[in-house]
């Protein structure tokens, strides 16, 4: 397939939107992006009636530490930007700048992925658990479903390098690519919605 | 563990134990599996199924399987709904034990809905939308390929519960606390929320597959308003998938993570709500109905206005109707628990909300009456199908608004008034459309008609039985008979209502048998469609040989306007396209992909129902290798020649000089 259709390329459109099956797939993609989002809608409307069914155990207020959150946030924050650049370097085809800028943000991913974890021990250590109440069941999962995504993420990213520095950057490699930078933006925007729903809201109540 | 520990569990636990029924049903599976691994090794079967059908990528192949699927289904519900009005045909009857009906009633309802209505139309869609839209394939042949395996190993998990450790038995809605680890603790409720799991992914994965192909795999000139009406109501469906899917995903993530992990979502010991499950529940369960009745209604105007030979009626207020009830979809599910205690205004805003519903739906109605108006109407058994469902659907939706009203709603709550109404709505609605479809299209899956005097047979007998079974349950429902009672005293006055409606459902058994002997003569001894257009038909999958060929059109059709292909035949174009030179068509590969990864979907299901974290987890990881394997595969397809194309599309014309 991308041997036949690279010579019929259009000049001025960005190269995974060069033919039919990468516009195709890359709105396939979106499609699957609003089911996401009406999966996290549903867990943050979990969340929010839970607020303060605590059943008698600690509260949001007692547990949260909102130091190490702000930290989880800056890095994911950062990590969408630099996937941005990478995505700058897809359509400018330079292979070394994609991966440069792809692995920083993969390891932007991975310590924040790091920090959940340190934060989801340091509260069982503290004495709440998924089977504390109502409201530490939707908080882990919510937040735990997030998580699960982002590692999900970088492994797929990491599958979408290895081809990239396989066979550099062409109509597959280049959608595979944006598609993996949509995914990874995505789960930026849900993690701002997790901030504000969760940690504000749980450290102003 | 030693061997007599083994064998308490397996007899104990395991396998389900302890009534004759169930025991000659497991006998009957062993030997039906025998029959079917010697059958196909005796005539070397094997290598086709493999590469004919388990690895196919073609959407008209994986309709028919939906389709297979679905009929077995449709068999094993109906076993069920028969085995219920057995045990209420009498006061007093001990037919079934009340756990044995609990379970059968579960499982009747959910496999009628989840795993037999939708993955049949599914299946018609699969066969039928991408010819009417002009298209090669849909969007994501391979992503088709593994919804249909998903669907299928959800349906396979959720049967086998019958025989090894037990059927669910929380109703199908399955309402926490009843469905929870405290009160149904074990693999029951599992089998429930995995099964359903797993299949709900592939209907997810449709809907995103189905609306892509209808976004952007259309033939040039088609646009949204030239489109059939069926695949209109194909995207109106799917956006309704994929708005709704992902709510029971968490609705049944939440309730498995309760039984499993020992959170407290729906239990009220940690300040949860069992409410929350639901309001989960039916936020994607009043949009199912939806989902089970758009695409019906799709298939209806099709019928009704090929069948009338006139433009479809008012086909642009067709449209909006069915874009107006989708959003009211959404918004009516609290009338699913009028009586759960919410205030009167949350009470109010659901029932208008409901009746509003009426509206758009009384426009379709008179639309298709409008369509009938002065028609040179053909009665053909897919027609009758049609025609038959307005009036029983009419009824079915006049009791829906009266169930509507918050303050009536008090009195019909669970009665069988709300049984005889859903059932008035589901079979006149999709299980009606179903057999029209079925008839339908069914010379361009197969290549001949079905038999039209077995079919009018098998129409006539079901309707007939259809009223005789519901009409006395509106009766009794308003008499005091409530839902799920599994037998009830004499001199209530419902003896002989009930006895009626036994005779009823057992008159629609025999019309299915009928249908599916249908099935096995018309195969034999139907008439075969040598023109592609048995019906004389207007829209573009009639415009090609039947069946059609696995690449649909060898020239890719330019659309006019509405019902392209009418249009082609008045212009008189169709022999002049079959002049041009062919060009080579691109197909995708097939792939032994999908059916493998939904079997590791199975075996991590099926460990998880068990609790067996280590055969759960083990699954997850096939399922990971396989998406691995995948994304370093090319998968570029082939192609097919120009000659082959060409040496197909004669053999198929020659056949039409013939006529």
């Amino acid at each position: 397939m991308s041997k036949a259709n690279e010579s019929t390329i259009q000049k001025n459109i960005p190269l995974e939107y060069a033919n039919e099956e990468g516009r195709v797939k890359i709105i396939g993609f979106w499609l699957f992006l609003a089911a996401e989002i009406v999966l996290f809608a549903s867990l943050f409307a979990v969340y929010l009636v839970y607020l303060d069914r605590t059943a008698d155990g600690p509260t949001a207020e007692e547990i949260f530490e909102i130091k190490g959150v702000v930290i989880q946030t800056f890095l994911l924050l950062i990590s969408s930007f630099t996937s941005g650049l990478a995505t700058h370097e897809l359509r400018r085809r330079n292979t070394k700048g994609v991966v440069v800028w792809m692995i920083i943000t993969l390891l932007l991913g991975v310590s924040f992925l790091g920090m959940e974890i340190n934060e989801f021990i340091t509260y069982v250590s503290e004495g709440v658990n998924i089977s504390t109440s109502a409201f530490w069941s939707a908080f882990f999962v919510l937040v735990g479903t997030h998580g699960v995504h982002v590692t999900f993420g970088i492994i797929w990213i990491s599958l979408i390098l290895v081809q990239i520095a396989r066979e550099g950057i062409n109509t597959v490699t280049s959608r595979k690519l944006f598609i993996g930078g949509l995914y990874w933006h995505f789960l930026d925007v849900m993690w701002i919605f997790i901030f504000t729903a969760v940690y504000l809201i749980g450290m102003v109540l | 563990m030693n061997l007599s520990e083994i064998k308490d569990f397996l007899i104990g636990e395991f396998f389900v134990t302890g009534d004759p029924t169930i025991y000659a049903a497991q006998v009957m599976i062993a030997l039906t599996t025998i029959g079917i691994i010697f059958t196909l090794t005796y005539l070397k079967k094997w290598k086709w199924l493999w590469r004919e059908w388990l690895t196919t990528v073609d959407h008209k192949k994986i309709g028919i399987m939906y389709i297979i699927v679905a009929m077995l289904m449709l068999f094993r519900g109906g076993a069920d709904a028969l085995m219920i009005r057995t045990q209420l045909a009498l006061p007093n009857m001990d037919f079934l034990e009340a756990q044995t009906y609990n379970e059968v009633f579960t499982t009747h309802g959910t496999i009628m809905l989840l795993f037999m209505a939708m993955p049949f139309l599914i299946g018609l869609i699969n066969v039928a939308m991408p010819l009417q839209i002009g298209a090669r394939d849909v969007a994501f042949p391979y992503l088709n390929a593994l919804s249909f395996w998903l669907f299928f190993s959800g349906a396979m998990l959720f049967n086998l519960s019958f025989i090894i450790g037990g059927s669910p038995d929380a109703g199908w809605v399955n309402y926490p606390p009843l469905a929870g680890g405290n009160l149904s603790p074990g693999p029951e409720i599992n089998y429930y929320l995995i099964g359903l799991q797993i299949a709900g992914i592939g209907t997810l994965t449709t809907g995103i597959n189905f609306i892509a192909t209808i976004l952007k795999m259309r033939a040039p000139g088609m646009t949204l308003m030239r489109m059939p009406i069926f695949t209109w109501s194909s995207l109106i469906t799917s956006i309704i998938i994929l708005f709704a899917f992902p709510v029971l995903t968490i609705a049944l993530a939440l309730l498995t993570i309760d039984r499993l992990f020992g959170s407290h979502f729906f239990t009220v010991i940690g300040e949860g709500l069992p409410e929350m499950y639901v309001n989960l529940f039916w936020l994607w369960g009043h949009p199912e109905v939806y989902i089970l009745i758009l695409p019906a209604f799709g298939i209806f105007s099709e019928v009704i206005s090929t069948f009338a030979r006139k433009r479809l009626f008012g086909y642009k207020a067709m449209v909006y109707s069915m874009i107006i009830i989708s959003l009211l979809s959404f918004v009516v599910w609290v009338h699913h628990f009028f009586t759960m205690g919410s205030e009167p205004a949350a009470n109010s805003f659901f029932s208008i909300s409901t009746m509003a519903i009426a509206i758009p739906t009384g426009v379709k109605i008179f639309n298709w009456l409008l369509t009938l108006y002065k028609g040179k109407i053909k009665f053909t058994t897919a027609h009758l199908w049609a025609l038959g469902f307005m009036p029983n659907f009419v009824i079915g939706g006049a009791t829906g608004v009266m169930l509507a009203s918050a303050p009536a709603d008090y009195q019909y709550h669970n009665s069988y008034f709300l049984i005889s109404h859903f059932h008035y709505v589901l079979i006149s609605g999709t299980v009606f459309s179903i057999f029209a479809g079925l008839h339908y299209w069914w010379p361009k899956m197969f290549g001949h008609k079905l038999n039209e005097r077995l079919g009018k047979w098998a129409f006539w007998l079901f309707v007939v039985g259809f009223n005789v079974t519901f009409v006395p349950m509106y009766i009794v429902g308003l008499m005091g008979m409530t839902r799920r009672v599994y037998t009830y005293e004499e001199g209530l006055g419902w003896t002989t209502l009930n006895f009626i409606e036994t005779l009823g459902a057992y008159a629609m058994g025999i019309a299915f048998a009928i249908i599916v002997y249908n099935i096995y003569y018309s195969a034999r001894y139907g008439e075969r469609d040598k023109t592609g257009d048995p019906w004389d038909g207007r829209t573009l999958e009639w415009s090609i040989p039947s069946p059609a060929p696995e690449y649909n059109f060898a020239h890719v059709p330019k659309v006019k306007g509405l019902d392209a292909f009418w249009i082609m035949k008045k212009e008189n174009k169709t022999k002049k396209k079959e002049k041009e030179p062919y060009k080579p068509i691109h197909m995708p590969d097939d792939s032994g992909q999908p059916f493998m990864m939904s079997l590791f979907f199975f075996i991590s299901g099926f460990g998880f129902v068990w609790e067996w974290m280590w055969m759960g987890i083990l699954g997850l990881v096939g399922v990971g290798v396989i998406m691995i394997l995948r994304t370093f595969d090319k998968d570029e397809g082939y192609h097919i020649s120009s000659r082959e194309i060409k040496r197909r599309e004669r053999a198929a014309r020659e056949d039409r000089i013939d006529e």
